[in-house]
């Protein structure tokens, strides 16, 4: 956690590397979130649609990005949180999520950092980027 | 395949979930979650929490609940193993905890084409609410539909 007064624009947050996602990882993800789209764990059903593979889903990573933010900040102070999905995760891919303070206003009363936030694979990928909006 | 526009402002089925903690840590685990705070719930309290908390992208999982989730999207003849989920927001307003029964209003706002019909794209509004009335959050999704012979 950060001492939160402190907080400037151009601020990095500490980097979140994900483990590499594993099939194993899709299935947890899968259960644990309630989507059972089978495109993310059933082989036989990603081929029937002409894929190669499964893919993660784009909310796994989000989830990470999630991580990175409450790492960062104690939840409750969370305002808005919000990505494009800007590529597909492969099985096997190794998500790093970043974020760096873009701007400091105030809103409602309340000082609010924007925090601009990416998930980027290990050969350069940008599968989400976004924003999160939290209360200083 | 367009869309049927008249489909916008269309309420979907709604989805209640009591939480409970071996749910959150079954998330947590998926996520590979470090954080004690979201497994333990004496950390959790330590951090000022009464139980632990319900992490920011689970909400998204109230409406995952349904029997049949993506039902709706066979009622509009998509198939689902076309389907990418291309935006995802949240309006936080309160948090939630174990014990909470909480309650996903989802309502399609907009359907529209780009590529000359290559790509749809069904835009979701979601709100959830505790049982007592107070709102939790607000989601919006962007699901987008590849076509097949699309270019996209």
């Amino acid at each position: 956690m950060i001492g939160i007064d402190s907080v400037a624009v151009g601020d990095e947050l500490p980097p979140l590397q994900a483990p590499d996602v594993s099939r194993l990882t899709l299935a947890l993800f899968a259960g644990a979130s309630g989507d059972h789209n089978p495109m993310h764990v059933d082989l036989d059903e990603a081929r029937s649609a002409g894929l190669p593979d499964v893919f993660a889903h784009g909310m796994l990573s989000m989830a990470y990005l999630g991580r990175l933010i409450t790492d960062w900040v104690p939840q409750e102070r969370l305002r808005t949180f919000r990505v494009r999905f800007a590529a597909i995760t492969p099985v096997h891919a190794r998500p790093t999520c970043t974020g760096r303070v873009t701007d400091i206003s105030v809103v409602d009363g309340e000082r609010r950092a924007t925090v601009e936030i990416v998930v980027t694979l290990a050969d350069g990928t940008i599968t989400l980027s976004g924003d999160a909006v939290v209360g200083l | 395949m367009p869309l049927d526009p008249t489909v916008v402002g269309t309420e979907l089925p709604t989805a209640t979930m009591t939480v409970d903690r071996g749910r959150l840590r079954f998330f947590a685990k998926a996520i590979g979650e470090t954080d004690p705070k979201y497994t333990d719930v004496a950390a959790a309290r330590a951090a000022g929490h009464p139980d632990l908390p319900v992490p920011p992208t689970f909400l998204f999982s109230i409406e995952l609940e349904a029997p049949d989730p993506f039902s709706y999207l066979s009622a509009l003849g998509v198939d689902l193993r076309r389907v990418l989920h291309g935006e995802q927001s949240f309006v936080y307003h309160a948090m939630a905890y174990p014990g909470d029964e909480l309650l996903a209003t989802p309502r399609i706002s907009d359907v529209y084409t780009k590529k000359a019909g290559a790509l749809d794209f069904i835009a979701k509004a979601t709100r959830i609410t505790r049982a007592d009335g107070t709102v939790i959050a607000d989601l919006q999704s962007l699901i987008v539909i590849q076509n097949p012979g699309g270019t996209a």
